[in-house]
């Protein structure tokens, strides 16, 4: 039976109790319980299923690495599946379920795969469920997932309710992990003037070592913990955070932190998570060492627990996780648990000593207690379903018989210590087997590098594999200054504090117990917890030629689950190497993948949620479209209206009305996302005939000229209206979507081809609003408004002018997009608004109104104008869409022209643009291929041809389409056929791209 | 999480602000150049596991371009310089070569 | 080979799984082989299949640096599906997907494949417009695609957020056949297969030079001594431009760093696919129950299997925005694969400047869903000189201007 002691806790306040809930049982704790702790205060052994074999599984340790422990915590909008017990923190009104089984924890209909165990060894999916081929899908598939996975999913239209932030921290040494390590490297690195950045998982400073005991310099570890820990809270230098916990280490000293904020107390103000970005120096890592389990049959039966972890339970929260316990060990650090187990007041049954000479001085304190100690001893068997009954005990050095019978109900086992290298290891740090601790450790000359090719993790204390107290200060006070030093301070000279502890004999490895088990034991000696990979199952992979560690890993899923290996990974590849008569080193690791443990998906999008997921831009216009039905399309990061949408009113009829209404009378196109970047400088004109095709060097000051450019692959990427403003500057407009990249583009080329040309581009998109005013009415409005001349001698098509329309400095450019009279108007960026209105007020006389996205594109399509990313994809050539005439054949070079040779862009038989016009009306579908006659080597049909734009034309009052058929342009009214997806074939006419005012009398009255 | 030093700047930059480009030191091919040296000054590249010479453009930043010469599997980065230069300057080859003495890259070494 | 089955599986539990044989042997190499393939991956191991299977061409050794599989077949997001926009993309990844549906039964190993379903959502009128060209594009294609409503969309995934503030789901093409399956077991699956037809597997073995004669290939030189051939498939994805150096030809390839991601398993709560190019991220739930999510790639040369963690920031961030519920949930692993990039980011099967010499390279995002078809193809290539599956794919397409874009259709090639 698991309780709370009367004595004991150093970590809870007896004072303050906590009500929570398990499977909808209340069960009381103390405020600094964890949820694991306070489950076991309650008895609580069993708190879950393991995810294979459904197995009843406990509490097996006390904090990161914990595999069995998982629960679904919250509820709602705050619901949490796999949370670890051992790391969640008690609040009152906490609310935890147990995973993985069905109907109740206790009863579960999935543990029939226990029974079926011997049937479901490692890898057996991959030689089962074959036949009949339908079946896997639909099911053996289904039932599998049903069985696999852990927690429940949140539900489908759960909004978390809490909120995420991010940190950027740069400091020159960040120091992870707050034990006495950690803190002493902290300071020593501190000392030196750096700024230190120290973060600590747990809610606690002093790691281990309270627990485990020890003086540093003749005073309690506990004292030492406190003094250097009120050292470091003056140091100005120094940032420290609790429950912060080193999530990765990446390139080039980056690192992670997660801040657990409010985890601990839901109801607290401020974001629950905080994500650390920080940028280091160097980095420490103290990040202590790990308790290996044991391999003897039904090692995973609850109450089976490290003895380390049974350790902290009585210290730290005052709570014995047996009456009468085992300990099974070999090395001498498990007495320390039997011996504050027996202190505790706990009966220590026995201690099973796998070494056949026993330990040293810790087991003659044990023995002193009275505690019977067995050398060279062995569990061969725990019993019990839910809970430990008794264990069979044997000799180590055997195969498990001659067993005798030892009634207990919990199991502290331990089989030595593992460095924590995980952050390490990240990026690249490699590892060294210390043969005599029987652990990989980080090999201090192979340190993962930085940008100068230096080291820039070094470990300290544990995480070295220093794990007694006085090599543990050792190495964490050389740590500290190894850093500060490395990352450019002076260390300052002083005594390294001296830490005592009871010295320890040597451990001896125990990968197997009994050494010689049968394969009836092996088949019950879990490796892995969570995802039931036992002894057996990597004997099976071995066996079967999986012999890299990663073939076994993923063949048997070992070191797969939530605690990604902490507890599994030493003792697999263990069992490995033994199978594979090849030695632990030579067999290595896996790779060890950030992150440390989980952090939530939250974190890891921060504030980006929402309206702030992606800023948009808005034009000066964007709250009057708003006002005014805009119906929203995203172009690029800004949105436009695609249509204006009135009360009652379809898209389609919308799109209609505006259509008609600008043609007949008057349309207003906010088109202020257009990009307008200035080329300036004495080599603009020359720098330009390189950019675009056409010769812009010799367009004259005041006119107009449509510009294409392509990519240096000679695909055409942007077009626009270059206007020439005086002899050094040019003023390009480009695609709403393009004005970035296009300048980037012109960046590129100046800075890294032409660097000595004398041009300065810059991008003046978002300094004017600018406006289209078309349609027969545009002049008429304008004149109402007053100013300058705009008369068609004034201005002809394609001239631009600046003045003064109304009360607004204005630049007028007469061109037309739509194949009407057209003014695109510029006016400075803080009067768009201004403007808009007064266009707006003095258009009402003249049928006013604003157009969106969708009528310009039909105007255009009307006017067999092409649209980028219409009649474009990346991979259509000028030469295919009929504008050979804004291909300058004067100039000896332009971007693209070399490519344009080759021999498959002068393929005659290019696809080229031209209008498609259905013979019935009809609207052609979007996309539509034209067919051809049979099929080609593979069995897809022949294509001639496709839909590259394509509407209904309210002012042709049929469909409307533009396309790029195979010899197109001479092919003028043939008839083509496009089949639709759902077996309809549409027939269209190739007819000119030009269906509306063919010679152009609109535009240039 | 790259760190490169743009050298208009001056300032160690975060790999987030910065833009990669590709492959430094490339000749332009245009009109009068044969299809393979078009090819190769299109698409054929360098692509070694070790010193490598590359463009960037410190975009969120000053917007200029540079050179890096980096390590493609360490990540080791040498230095980096002007992209207004047909070759990488003395004192970046002595810094590799000093990192990674007998290490060439094209013509370079 | 032993037969797999559930019969088998139960009889061998009576003697608690001793009896099981090897999966593949581990033999020596022989002096000679007709054919050698370098690089035990998805792609090598499936040529070599093929040229056994449907070529009786089984004096084969397919010659590993590493472990069978160990490069991007396992690393990868295991997404099956043949949507393709350009013709000779669709029809080897529809080659690709049609050999799926049976390949379990085909080589006696349950690869899991799950046709559960591909969706590619469309978040602006460009991808509209996009994903309703490929549909028409696949239909001709013989390639089952629809156009999806974002109704549907949501039938289908129940926890989508359709109305995202910033991109709204405007519909998407929907892929019924395509889904998922185990990568690891693919690799294994096929390594058992060609183990069984007699050919050698020979893993923890790096070729080190190219030997030819007469622009002729002639063999290899190993780790573990000279090897002759006389055909040689150079297969070993972002290793590519070095093996071609050593057989004296150059490639127009980068490698770069592709970032992935699992969340802790979780019962099941997704069953399809989905893509979402716009917002650069995609996600399927593993039969583990795992939430498995891919991102994007770096933009520079990299050979670390790393990579940044702002594409995962990003990607998870645009995730949480589409599925909102599993803001709640865990990132449980990251990881990179190195992926090769071609100039069109379309893959190269091609025969090369040396005689007797093939390369498979350049998958770029996409080469998990494309190993049987690829396989299928180049077994066909290097058996009779010609493949219809590969013949777009060749080396000198780039010089032609001949390029194969599938970024045309909007997407993204993952």
């Amino acid at each position: 039976m698991s309780t709370r002691l009367p004595s004991h806790g150093r970590l809870i306040d007896r004072s303050a109790q906590v009500t929570f809930t398990f499977n909808g049982a209340t069960m009381r704790g103390y405020a600094g319980d964890t949820l694991a702790s306070a489950l076991l205060a309650n008895d609580r052994m069993m708190v879950g299923r393991s995810f294979k074999y459904h197995r009843p599984r406990g509490v097996v340790a006390s904090g990161a690495e914990e595999p069995n422990a998982l629960v679904g915590l919250g509820q709602g909008n705050r619901f949490e599946p796999n949370q670890r017990a051992t790391t969640t923190e008690l609040f009152d009104g906490l609310t935890a379920v147990s995973q993985n089984h069905w109907p109740s924890l206790d009863f579960d209909i999935g543990a029939v795969n226990t029974a079926l165990a011997r049937f479901l060894p490692a890898g057996f999916y991959y030689k089962m469920f074959i036949h009949p081929q339908p079946f896997w899908k639909h099911v053996y598939e289904p039932f599998i997932r049903k069985s696999a996975g852990l927690g429940r999913a949140p539900d489908s239209e759960a909004r978390d309710a809490d909120t995420y932030e991010h940190f950027h921290v740069q400091t020159d040494i960040l120091v992870i992990g707050g034990g006495v390590a950690g803190l002493l490297a902290a300071r020593n690195a501190a000392l030196s003037g750096a700024r230190v950045l120290l973060i600590e998982q747990t809610a606690h400073w002093g790691g281990r070592a309270p627990v485990d005991g020890g003086t540093v310099d003749g005073a309690p570890v506990d004292k030492f913990v406190e003094q250097i820990v009120s050292e470091l809270e003056t140091m100005a230098n120094v940032t420290m955070r609790l429950r912060c916990m080193g999530a990765g280490v990446y390139d080039h000293g980056y690192a992670l932190g997660y801040e657990r904020l409010t985890d601990h107390d839901p109801d607290a103000p401020g974001p629950r998570h905080r994500l650390w970005r920080i940028r280091a120096r160097r980095i420490v890592t103290a990040t202590g060492a790990i308790e290996r389990p044991l391999s003897f049959a039904g090692n995973d039966v609850p109450g089976v627990m490290l003895a380390g972890a049974m350790r902290d339970y009585v210290v730290n929260w005052g709570v014995a996780p047996g009456r009468r316990v085992v300990v099974a060990t070999n090395n001498d650090d498990a007495y320390r648990t039997a011996i504050t187990l027996k202190q505790a007041g706990v009966d220590v049954v026995r201690v099973l000593d796998a070494r056949a000479a026993g330990g040293g001085a810790l087991m003659e304190e044990a023995r002193s207690l009275g505690i019977r100690v067995d050398p060279g001893r062995a569990i061969a068997k725990v019993s019990g379903g839910k809970r430990v009954k008794k264990v069979a005990i044997c000799n180590q050095d055997g195969i498990g018989g001659a067993r005798e019978d030892l009634s207990c109900d919990a199991v502290a086992m331990s089989g030595g210590w593992s460095p924590v290298v995980h952050l390490w290891s990240h990026c690249g740090g490699k590892l060294a087997w210390d043969e005599d601790r029987a652990h990989f450790r980080p090999d201090p000359d192979r340190p993962p590098l930085g940008a100068d090719g230096r080291g820039f993790v070094v470990t300290a204390g544990a995480a070295s594999g220093a794990l007694a107290l006085d090599a543990v200060l050792d190495d964490a006070a050389a740590a500290g200054k190894a850093a500060a030093k490395a990352a450019g301070h002076s260390p300052r000279r002083g005594k390294t504090p001296r830490g005592e502890t009871t010295p320890e004999a040597a451990m001896e490895p125990v990968w197997l117990m009994p050494a010689r088990a049968d394969t009836p034991l092996r088949m019950k000696s879990w490796l892995d917890f969570q995802n039931d990979v036992k002894v057996s199952d990597v004997q099976l992979a071995a066996r079967e030629g999986y012999e890299s560690v990663e073939h076994t890993k993923r063949y048997t899923t070992l070191g797969m689950a939530t605690d990604q290996g902490k507890l599994s990974n030493i003792n697999g590849l263990a069992i490995l190497a033994d199978a594979l008569e090849a030695e632990i080193p030579k067999v290595g690791t896996t790779t060890f993948r950030p992150p440390y443990t989980p952090i939530s998906m939250g974190a890891i999008a921060g504030e980006a949620r929402g309206e702030v997921f992606q800023p948009i831009r808005r034009t000066p216009m964007h709250d009057w479209h708003e006002r005014n039905g805009a119906d929203w399309e995203p172009v690029g990061h800004w949105r436009r209206p695609f249509t204006y949408l009135r009360p009652g009113e379809t898209v389609h009829d919308a799109v209609n009305r505006e259509v008609k209404n600008t043609r007949e009378n008057l349309g207003l196109l906010d088109a202020s996302t257009l990009g307008k970047l200035v080329v300036k400088g004495p080599d603009a004109g020359r720098f330009l005939d390189m950019m675009y095709t056409n010769m812009m060097s010799t367009l004259k000051v005041g006119k107009c000229r449509y510009g294409l450019m392509c990519s240096e692959n000679g695909f055409l990427i942007d077009d626009g209206v270059v206007a020439r403003i005086d002899e050094d500057t040019w003023l390009c407009h480009t695609t709403t979507g393009g004005a970035e990249h296009i300048h980037a583009h012109m960046e590129e080329w100046l800075q890294t081809e032409w660097w000595d040309w004398k041009v300065h581009v810059a991008n003046l998109t978002e300094q004017y609003a600018q406006v289209a005013v078309v349609g027969p009415n545009a002049r008429k409005v304008l004149e109402t408004l007053g100013g300058m001349d705009l008369s068609k001698e004034a201005l002809a098509f394609m001239e631009w002018k600046d003045g003064r329309i109304g009360e607004f400095d204005a630049r007028v450019y007469r061109i037309s997009f739509s194949g009407e009279l057209s003014y695109e108007i510029a006016v400075p960026a803080s009067k768009g608004q201004a403007f808009w209105d007064a266009l707006i007020e003095a258009g009402r006389a003249f049928g006013v109104m604003p157009y969106g996205t969708e009528c310009l594109h039909i105007l255009r399509a009307e006017k067999g104008f092409i649209m980028i990313g219409d009649e474009t994809d990346g991979t259509v050539i000028p030469q295919d869409l009929g504008l050979s005439w804004a291909i300058s054949k004067k100039k000896e070079d332009f971007l693209g022209k070399r490519a344009q040779q080759r021999s498959h862009m002068t393929d005659p038989n290019r696809w080229k643009l031209v209008g498609l016009e259905t013979v019935d009306g009809s609207v052609l579908p979007d996309g539509a291929y034209a067919v051809g006659e049979g099929v080609n080597a593979n069995g897809q049909r022949n294509t001639v041809g496709r839909v590259t734009s394509t509407y209904h034309s309210a002012n042709l009052g049929r469909g409307i389409a533009m396309g790029l058929v195979l010899n197109g342009p001479d092919r003028m009214g043939e008839v083509l056929e496009f089949p639709g997806t759902d077996g309809t074939v549409f027939k269209a006419k190739i007819v000119d791209p030009v269906v509306y005012d063919k010679d152009g009398e609109k535009q240039n009255v | 999480m790259l760190i490169l030093r743009c050298p208009y700047c001056g300032n160690d930059v975060d790999e987030t602000d910065l833009a990669p480009g590709g492959e430094a030191h490339i000749r332009r091919h245009g009109p009068g150049s044969t299809d393979a040296e078009l090819t190769d000054y299109l698409f054929q590249r360098e692509n070694p596991r070790g010193v490598h010479f590359e463009r960037w453009r410190h975009a969120a930043g000053c917007g200029k371009w540079f050179h890096a010469a980096r390590a493609t599997d360490t990540l080791q980065v040498f230095g980096t310089y002007s992209a207004q230069t047909t070759e990488p300057p003395q004192e970046i080859r002595d810094a590799i070569t000093k990192a990674r003495p007998g290490w060439s890259w094209r013509e370079f070494s | 080979m032993r037969h797999y089955s559930a019969f088998a599986v139960a009889r061998e539990a009576l003697r608690h799984h001793t009896g099981w044989e090897r999966a593949w042997r581990s033999p020596e190499p022989k002096r000679r082989y007709d054919v050698i393939i370098v690089g035990a991956g998805g792609h090598g191991l499936a040529t070599a299949y093929y040229l056994g299977k449907n070529y009786g061409i089984q004096n084969v050794a397919v010659i590993e640096k590493g472990w069978l599989g160990g490069g991007n077949t396992g690393r990868n997001t295991t997404i099956i599906r043949s949507n393709y926009l350009q013709d000779p993309s669709a029809a080897i990844y529809e080659k690709s997907r049609s050999l799926y549906e049976h390949l379990s039964q085909d080589l006696n190993y349950n690869l899991m494949f799950s046709p559960r379903g591909v969706m590619m959502l469309a978040q602006t009128q460009n991808e509209v417009r996009g994903y309703k060209r490929t549909a028409h594009a696949n239909a001709l294609q013989g390639v089952t695609t629809e156009w999806i409503s974002p109704q549907r969309v949501k039938e289908l995934v129940p926890i989508i957020n359709l109305d995202g503030p910033r991109y709204p789901v405007l519909g998407a093409l929907w892929q019924a056949r395509a889904g998922t399956a185990r990568h690891d077991a693919l690799a294994w699956g096929y390594a058992r297969a060609c183990s069984a037809m007699g050919m050698d597997i020979i893993q923890q073995c790096e070729v080190t030079g190219v030997r030819s004669d007469n622009g002729h290939v002639k063999g290899v030189e190993t780790t573990r001594g000279p090897i002759d051939c006389d055909k040689l498939g150079i297969v070993v994805a972002g290793h590519s431009g070095v093996l071609a150096e050593m057989a004296g030809f150059r490639l127009p390839i980068e490698s770069v760093a592709l970032q992935a991601l699992v969340s802790e398993p979780i019962k099941p709560c997704m069953d399809v696919v989905v893509m979402a190019n716009t917002v650069h991220g995609y996600m399927s739930q593993s039969d583990k129950g795992e939430m498995v999510i891919g991102g994007g790639a770096d933009g520079y040369n990299n050979y670390t299997q790393r990579g940044s963690f702002h594409h995962v920031e990003e990607t998870v961030r645009a995730l949480v925005e589409t599925f909102p519920m599993i803001s709640r949930l865990k990132m449980l692993r990251q990881w990179g694969g190195i992926v090769d990039m071609t100039g069109d980011r379309s893959p190269i099967l091609s025969k090369t400047p040396l005689g007797g010499c093939f390369i498979n390279c350049g998958w770029g995002t996409g080469g998990f869903k494309a190993i049987p078809g690829s396989g299928w193809g180049m077994a066909q290539l290097m058996a009779t000189g010609h493949s219809p599956l590969t013949e777009a794919f060749t080396l000198d397409r780039f010089a032609e201007g001949r390029f194969i874009d599938e970024s045309v259709a909007a997407g993204v090639a993952h």
